[in-house]
């Protein structure tokens, strides 16, 4: 691994790990398409920012970006607040408006400056081993770990201030303004949180590809676990681990980081949504099909436990009739053999000893 | 300016470009109503962009721009974007969101990645291929505007003949399906329907964009219409005026590409209407304050009247203070009563007292018919 190469990781690393914590949050309200705006708004901000600092990584820039991400989110909710417009198009029309401006903006006053239509979607994290921190002739690093470092402390910070608040106005808005938090307040400090993450986060992967640094490693981590804490901290893992692997895929097949990224999350996301232990596609469909034969095994011996005590006899001559095709019958039979729950002697089915007690139970209910 | 408007629409290419974009307009304002009306528009948001792995991997395996292997391609990936989402939101607890957020980023970055492959190709084909991002009308020729036409009357004419369906699944698709219709395959069809505007709007507006064409026409046209009729018709207006205007900006401009342009224009005339219409942000403000202060004027009147029954005398005067104290904070009494002075109902005796006039009593009486005068 080359220095190079290593300080990209770096970056990479610290960018997954801040995009992750806000982001578990933003599952867990449901906003996941607030980051889609805000990602797409700061633009904007940042350009317009430039035109006046004229210095692209100046922490005022960085300051008034993020505020465009709060004005964004507050603009939708005016908009929301017209009797005709819905949740969804109103964020479907205030984003791409401030995006377009945005876009034409940079394509038609900034195009020999250092940012373009291209790194906007792309990401430039390639760059950031160049642009290094240098004080008193000593080399740092990369200045963009420092900028990106400094957001993921602040963070951090934010949640560990605020986690109570979170947590209860996350999961009950109602009971949180009763006791006296502000979940208004906490909703737009989020806000300025994410905004803030998705202004330090464009310079290395772009305006679009940071949702999936937000919003995917929470959802993996959210079918892995019900611990908001250890949510958090999955996310994290998760979203470092696809940060370092998209990496060294892009570095593989020579292609753009961010991109690799994004699609590395996506890999990992449909890992864990199919094989889950509880929650995953292949889990549930176990746990389904479990369900469907422990139903089937009880109903059949209920109804030869029926027989045996002379009730409803006339209807079954073979209890095996009740399914829906002789191959499920079988399968049944064959599963309660092999438990000895029932015999078959003659053609017909008995019950065992074992097999009646079960049924019995069923009937029962003890 | 007039100059240049007047070259362009007498230019043939010109001509060609705008007839493509006012196509397009047409059919994302139609289109767009029912992605508005069914809560849909940030799907078009995730289908739009999910395009572009599509778009790329067409190109890559027939090595050529064709239009029609990037429009199927293009269809392909936005439908398997949504059936992902539909898969990963009913088999886990992964909210719709959610689930939008992941599919629009993972195809994004994979359209992405692959872009940036096929750039490395050595032949020069694929240069143009990042033109579908940001959208480029002027690379728009005959055929292409051909392609765009008849895709766009095949998803016109569905909406013709499936447009009562179309309207139940909108309104009330549980009523929808008591009737017998299949609601299933209606949202299908829709989504369908959707695809396809996105697709034919890929090459002018680009894959970030095109979602906004459908959404903010509709978004517009609902503010001041009620009728599905006019909305879809209102909706496809908006959208032909912006996307030509955008359009022949974006030529006429240096560097301004097509789609913000588009955008732009689009979202200006929403924003308007989101504003200004009879149910709009600002025209609701104003009805309420005035309804308001209609109600406190009734409420100083009815007061009035109240404290002067005391004195068994309806034309008793009062002071503005006592009347003041009655009421809810915040409340400018002195307003609402110089309102009723000019309207005739109240006069003023002295320096601060009050009483009504006869019309003022009238008035009063008239307004709560059912309380007797002492």
């Amino acid at each position: 691994m080359s220095p190079h190469q290593f300080d990209i990781q770096l970056v990479a690393i610290i960018v997954a790990a801040s995009c992750a914590i806000p982001g578990a949050f933003l599952v867990l309200r449901r906003m996941s398409m607030m980051t889609d705006a805000i990602s797409h708004s700061i633009l904007l901000g940042i350009i317009l920012a430039f035109f006046l600092v004229g210095d692209l990584s100046s922490p005022i820039l960085i300051i008034g970006a993020a505020a465009s991400g709060v004005l964004a989110v507050s603009l939708i909710e005016a908009v929301n607040r017209a009797r005709l417009v819905k949740k969804d198009a109103s964020i479907g029309i205030v984003f791409p408006f401030l995006f377009s401006v945005a876009v034409i903006l940079l394509s038609r006053y900034a195009r020999n400056v250092h940012i373009d239509t291209h790194s906007v979607l792309l990401g430039e994290i390639a760059f950031a081993p160049f642009d290094r921190l240098i004080l008193s002739g000593m080399d740092l690093g990369p200045k963009s770990a420092y900028v990106m470092g400094s957001i993921l402390l602040l963070n951090l910070l934010f949640i560990s201030f605020f986690y109570k608040e979170l947590k209860v106005s996350t999961f009950d808005e109602n009971f949180a303004s009763s006791i006296g938090f502000r979940p208004r307040l906490i909703h737009y400090l989020l806000m300025a949180v994410v905004s803030l993450t998705c202004v330090g986060a464009f310079d290395a992967v772009g305006s679009i590809l940071v949702i999936a640094l937000i919003v995917i490693p929470p959802c993996c981590a959210y079918l892995l676990t019900d611990s908001l804490f250890r949510m958090i901290l999955l996310s994290v893992v998760f979203g470092i681990s696809a940060a370092v692997s998209g990496f060294w895929v892009a570095n593989w097949l020579d292609v753009n980081i961010a991109g690799s990224m994004a699609f590395v999350c996506g890999m990992l996301f449909l890992v864990v949504f199919l094989l889950a232990p509880q929650r995953g596609l292949f889990g549930i469909m176990r746990e389904k099909r479990k369900q469907r034969i422990d139903f089937a095994e009880a109903s059949l011996l209920v109804s030869l436990y029926n027989q045996e005590i002379g009730e409803s006899v006339k209807n079954h001559p073979d209890s095996r009739g009740m399914f829906r095709s002789a191959d499920f019958a079988s399968k049944v039979v064959e599963f309660l053999k092999q438990k000895g729950e029932i015999a078959v002697a003659g053609g017909g089915l008995f019950l065992t000893e074992k097999g009646r007690e079960r049924a019995r139970i069923t009937v029962e209910g003890r | 300016m007039l100059e240049f408007a007047v070259e362009l629409f007498s230019d043939y290419t010109a001509r060609t470009i705008l007839l493509g974009a006012a196509s397009l307009g047409v059919v994302s304002g139609v289109v767009g109503s029912y992605a508005v009306l069914r809560k849909q528009s940030l799907v078009g948001d995730v289908m739009s962009h999910a395009a572009l792995p599509g778009i790329v991997l067409a190109f890559l395996i027939m090595g050529v721009k064709e239009q029609l292997p990037i429009f199927i391609g293009a269809a392909l990936s936005a439908v398997l974007a949504v059936f992902l989402i539909n898969l990963v939101t009913s088999n886990s607890r992964i909210k719709t969101d959610s689930a939008m957020g992941m599919a629009l980023s993972v195809f994004f970055g994979l359209g992405l990645v692959l872009l940036t492959y096929a750039q490395k190709m050595p032949d020069a084909n694929q240069a143009g291929l990042d033109k579908f991002l940001f959208g480029q009308a002027e690379a728009l020729v005959e055929k292409d505007v051909l392609v765009i036409g008849l895709t766009g009357v095949f998803a016109l004419l569905v909406v013709g003949v499936f447009w009562k369906e179309f309207k139940l699944l909108c309104f009330d698709p549980d009523f929808g399906g008591t009737m017998g219709f299949s609601m299933k395959s209606l949202d299908l069809l829709v989504t369908a329907v959707i695809v396809s505007a996105i697709v034919i709007g890929l090459q002018t507006v680009g894959v970030v964009l095109m979602s906004s064409l459908l959404i903010a026409p509709a978004v517009a046209a609902r503010q001041w219409t009620g009728s599905m009729g006019s909305m879809v018709i209102l909706a496809a207006s908006v959208a032909v005026v912006s996307a030509v205007t955008g359009v022949a900006l974006s030529s006429g401009l240096e560097n301004v590409p097509t789609g913000p342009a588009v955008i732009v224009c689009v979202s200006i005339i929403a924003f308007f209407s989101v504003l200004f219409s009879p149910n709009g942000f600002f025209t609701l403000k104003f009805k309420d304050a005035r309804s308001r202060r209609e109600i406190r004027k009734d409420y100083v009147l009815k007061a009035l009247h109240d404290l002067a029954l005391e004195h068994n005398d309806p034309g008793y005067a009062h002071s503005e203070r006592l009347l003041a104290l009655g009421s809810e904070k915040g409340f400018n009494v002195r307003e609402s009563l110089s309102q009723l002075q000019a309207a005739g109902y109240v006069e003023r005796v002295g320096e601060e007292n009050w009483r009504l006039t006869p019309s003022g009593i009238l008035e009063i009486r008239e307004l709560s018919p059912l309380e007797k005068s002492g």
